[in-house]
């Protein structure tokens, strides 16, 4: 830990480790979004990438990147970062690793909002995001307001929102075996998640959300860290602890679903990206920023992955971090169990 | 007027009252001792002090103030708890949590002053962890996690400190460790201290002020010596016994009856 105090009796205190580890993940983060705005059928080399971006590529370069493959690129980064931020905030108000958007059901509610603008009205891209939207934050209240009861406890979030998802879940198989081939198909895309496809009208509202819900969600950091330590001792330290659980829990629901509306419901980022980030930091509390920082390496990655790693038939990103986030999950479960959490 | 007080509460969970219609003042600098068998109220009463619960009907008064509409950090710096179960974070160092005390009196443009760095190492010198300031809150002892806790809670630097059985799940050893430490914060820094207890020979040596409760109600309070009686003993916990003086402290010693054979009973 690490203070700077100012002559006007300000003060303030990181620890050096998470500093460094945030921009570390920030620069790896920047640079997986260079290469895979650089790779795809016309592969541009990451120097020029960066030219281009910066404004002195070629006409034809300025307009693969800059048109074609940076929104793309950006909703990676921003959905990553969104699922990333959301997992930790989860993650730390039920104090349990389980505890994460994609685990409790959010993913499986965004995915019934958007089936059913799908298969039912049959609506426009922009209607199926407004559809999963919807569907998440649904799913966010009523699992929460499920899981009150004199507060919310880690294990019974949990609990119901596993309970949740696999009620969501046969929704979903209802929806599809309802649909019709065309609808059906495209819903199951859309199931897997997938950045194919994403232009600037998809940055911009992300970007406004982040701009929103991220001074908050950082604001209430540092009472987050006190409410890890049991409810009484927080409220005893002079935290509000209704009021930071309810407003951090509505800010991590909305950047989940409005992530997933984006670039559907991309399994584990938000489960694995916390963790990881926790390992590299070494520090306690949610590690907000590392963890979305984290978050939009994985994402970025994986899809740089689904493109390159498999030859001719190229997987959407969904699918990668499915695999690699499922055997993480298995690992989880296992450890948890020995430690007697679950 | 004393600074802590409950007027007249209601307490209780859900639909089930656990005390009714409570009045209980907290002297001022005194090390006063909550007292009674299981599920008599004191854990709750000590709540309602701390506004962990909040009565149903009633008011606890914090200097003439009803604590809970006064917010939460103004609170937080006059009165402090130990919990009877608090989660130290995975990987958490001794002086990382003792410096979580500090959190009422900060904000986020002062986040460390170097007022907290003193008074978080003077809070530890006073708890007898200050060389474990480096070490993981998960390696100590069960003794020393207690002695890093009340730490915590005197780097909150609150003149009213609220401690719900800090001794529970200690050993004899380390349980009277914890009472002495308690007893010098009382003497030396004139704290008010409030401690629910589950020894009655404990609380009579240490307490300054001690409040017998049974059913939810205050059975007696006042001056150990004055109180602690045979038929307050009976009358309280059920059980037959002497009242001596305390061989060491001279306080009440309260020694149950043996158990009558069937022998005695026919003699």
């Amino acid at each position: 830990m690490k203070a700077v105090r100012t002559p006007g009796g300000y003060s303030f205190r990181a620890d050096t480790r998470s500093l460094v580890v945030v921009v570390a993940l920030l620069a790896a983060a920047l640079a997986a979004g260079v290469v895979l705005v650089g790779s795809g059928d016309f592969d541009i080399a990451p120097l020029d990438v960066v030219r281009t971006l910066f404004g002195s590529g070629t006409p034809q370069q300025d307009f693969i990147v800059n048109e074609l493959r940076l929104p793309r690129v950006l909703v990676g980064l921003l959905v990553g970062a969104a699922f990333g931020i959301s997992g930790a905030v989860f993650q730390s108000v039920s104090r349990n690793p389980l505890g994460s958007p994609d685990v409790i059901g959010f993913g499986q509610g965004s995915s019934v909002g958007a089936l059913v603008v799908i298969v039912w009205f049959g609506g426009s891209a922009t209607e199926v995001a407004v559809g999963a939207l919807l569907g998440g934050l649904a799913t966010g209240v009523a699992v929460y307001l499920l899981a009150w009861k004199k507060g919310v406890h880690g294990y019974r979030l949990v609990l119901v929102g596993i309970g949740a998802a696999a009620m969501l879940t046969a929704c979903i198989q209802y929806l599809l075996t309802k649909a019709q081939l065309v609808d059906a198909t495209r819903a199951m895309v859309w199931l897997t998640g997938s950045l194919d496809g994403r232009d600037w009208a998809q940055v911009w509202p992300l970007l406004a959300l982040f701009a929103l819900l991220l001074p908050v969600i950082l604001a209430y950091g540092r009472p987050l860290r006190m409410l890890e330590m049991g409810d009484d001792a927080a409220y005893a330290l002079g935290v509000p602890v209704q009021r930071t659980r309810t407003v951090l829990m509505l800010a991590a629901v909305l950047l989940n679903a409005a992530g997933t509306a984006a670039a559907g419901p991309i399994s584990f980022v938000a489960l694995t990206a916390p963790q990881l980030a926790r390992r590299l930091t070494r520090a306690t509390g949610p590690n907000i920023l590392a963890s979305g920082c984290m978050g939009a390496t994985l994402l970025v990655t994986a899809d740089w992955a689904s493109q390159r790693l498999f030859g001719e038939s190229r997987l959407p990103v969904g699918v990668v971090t499915g695999v690699v986030g499922g055997l993480y999950l298995l690992w989880l479960l296992v450890t948890e169990r020995k430690a007697g959490r679950i | 007027m004393q600074r802590l007080s409950a007027d007249s509460v209601t307490l209780g969970y859900d639909q089930r009252v656990i005390a009714k219609d409570l009045s209980v003042e907290i002297p001022d600098h005194s090390f006063t001792v909550i007292v009674g068998p299981n599920a008599c109220g004191k854990s709750t009463l000590l709540r309602a002090l701390s506004r962990m619960l909040k009565p149903s009907e009633g008011r606890v008064l914090l200097d003439g103030q009803t604590i809970h509409s006064m917010p939460a950090k103004k609170v937080a710096k006059t009165l402090g708890l130990l919990p009877q179960s608090s989660i130290a974070p995975d990987g958490i160092t001794v002086a990382d949590l003792v410096a979580r005390g500090r959190y009422p009196h900060q904000g986020l443009l002062r986040q460390w002053s170097s007022e907290d760095e003193r008074i978080v190492q003077e809070s530890m010198d006073a708890t007898g962890v200050g060389e474990l300031g480096e070490r993981y809150v998960d390696e100590l002892s069960g003794g020393q996690r207690q002695r890093v806790w009340i730490a915590m809670a005197l780097a909150q630097q609150t003149p009213l400190l609220l401690l719900d059985e800090p001794t529970t799940f200690l050993d004899i050893q380390h349980q009277i460790e914890v009472l002495d430490l308690c007893a010098e914060l009382h003497e030396s820094q004139g704290r008010t201290l409030v401690a629910v207890l589950h020894d009655l020979n404990q609380a009579a040596r240490y307490a300054s002020h001690l409040i017998a409760m049974r059913g939810g109600e205050i059975v007696a309070e006042g001056p150990p010596s004055r109180i602690v009686t045979a038929e307050l003993v009976r009358e309280v916990f059920g059980v037959r016994c002497q009242v001596i003086d305390d061989p060491e402290t001279g306080t009440p010693l309260v020694v149950p009856a043996a158990r009558q054979r069937d022998g005695a009973r026919v003699a």
